[in-house]
């Protein structure tokens, strides 16, 4: 269990480190590691983590980084109380290097911005980000959060539907997320 | 310091879908009714905050903190920024591990996996747009895709390897000037 403790505490530190692109790019480090490495959780798991960051107050990242910390612990058979200690890890991990960086940061603040070196970093580091969102995206369109034709018409169909339903919602008509996710919870009680 | 606390206490707590939705908050709040820092210097943290890494909400937070009161105030404003969040999601964590089995909660989040999807998916666009995306950059977004999605790489990887290669290439360029 300490060796889960210590990978938990150097992958959210990292993810805190190369965060660029806020909350969503976040998550698709998160997934990366926590889903693609090291399969602390499944894909359907860590997609209801983020439904639920997404639904309750706060920002994403300190949601879900305190949700994949209980749930990375508990998962591996520990106790709940580990779990807690798993997402007070978890979330100190993350807010660590902003922690360092800012205070360094705002000693310099307005040289920092404009510097032609930071102004290089960044020219590579938007369009990643760009990536990283659409690969998150991708990533998460599995069997398991879809089904499958093979394996349930119905559940699959209804499923491209709401995926439809709410992208058109977020983008077109510019719906509130949390929204959009509890009236897909509702269609998915009555229908699924 | 209490007062320092509770402000960010309340911005972390009533920050729903984060970053971005907070602006006006912190601004009514830290400008407006505290005037703990000017409305032109907020925009710069703003620009600043933006593109640090990280949470958003935490780096104002720590900003603030820190000019207001040294390092302890940044310690003070990152727990109240981060504790509304890590208590709620905590308690449904608990909760939400007994009915983890219970069908209609799988069946309600069988609606939801979709959605949750759809809204990571819908801001690609808009942040192409934001990244200036042309016909010279646009293979940075797709291969990043590609190795991430086919070939398994971590995105840590990726932005590491983004990052060089924009400073390289800046290197590079003024070389050659």
């Amino acid at each position: 269990m300490i060796a889960i403790m210590f990978l938990l505490f150097w992958t959210f530190f990292q993810i805190g480190l190369f965060g660029f692109g806020g909350g969503y790019a976040m998550i698709s480090m998160i997934q990366g590691e926590v889903v693609g490495r090291y399969h602390w959780m499944t894909t359907s798991q860590f997609t209801d983590i983020v439904a639920v960051s997404q639904m309750t107050p706060g920002p994403i990242g300190i949601n879900s980084a305190t949700y994949v910390g209980y749930t990375a612990i508990t998962n591996a058979g520990n106790e709940w109380y580990w779990g807690i200690v798993g997402s007070v890890i978890a979330t100190f991990a993350v807010v660590l290097p902003s922690f360092i960086l800012m205070i360094i940061i705002s000693r310099f603040l307005m040289k920092y911005k404009s510097h032609p070196i930071v102004e290089n970093v960044f020219q590579g580091l938007r369009p990643a980000v760009v990536g990283l969102l659409a690969a998150a995206s991708l990533c998460l369109m599995t069997p398991e959060n879809f089904s499958t034709p093979r394996v349930s018409h119905w559940q699959f169909w209804i499923s491209v539907s709401l995926f439809l339903f709410a992208f058109i919602s977020v983008k077109v008509y510019k719906m509130s997320p949390i929204r959009i996710i509890l009236l897909c919870g509702v269609v998915g009680l009555v229908l699924l | 310091m209490w007062d320092l606390f509770t402000t960010f206490f309340r911005i972390g707590l009533f920050t729903i879908g984060g970053g971005y939705a907070m602006i006006p908050l912190i601004e009514a709040k830290v400008v407006d009714e505290k005037q703990w820092i000017g409305r032109e210097e907020l925009l710069d943290l703003i620009a600043v905050a933006q593109s640090c890494p990280g949470i958003f909400a935490i780096n104002i937070g720590i900003f603030i903190g820190y000019k207001l009161r040294g390092k302890r105030g940044a310690i003070v404003t990152t727990l109240g920024t981060a504790l509304p969040s890590f208590l709620i999601i905590l308690a449904i964590a608990l909760v939400f591990q007994q009915f983890r089995d219970n069908i209609y909660v799988e069946r309600v989040f069988r609606g939801i996996r979709p959605a949750v999807v759809a809204l990571i998916a819908a801001p690609v666009f808009k942040m192409a747009q934001m990244a200036k995306i042309s016909r010279y950059n646009i293979w940075i977004p797709i291969v990043a895709t590609l190795l991430i999605w086919l070939m398994g790489v971590s995105p840590i990887y990726v932005i590491i390897a983004a990052g060089v290669g924009g400073y390289l290439y800046g290197q590079i360029k003024e070389d050659k000037l």
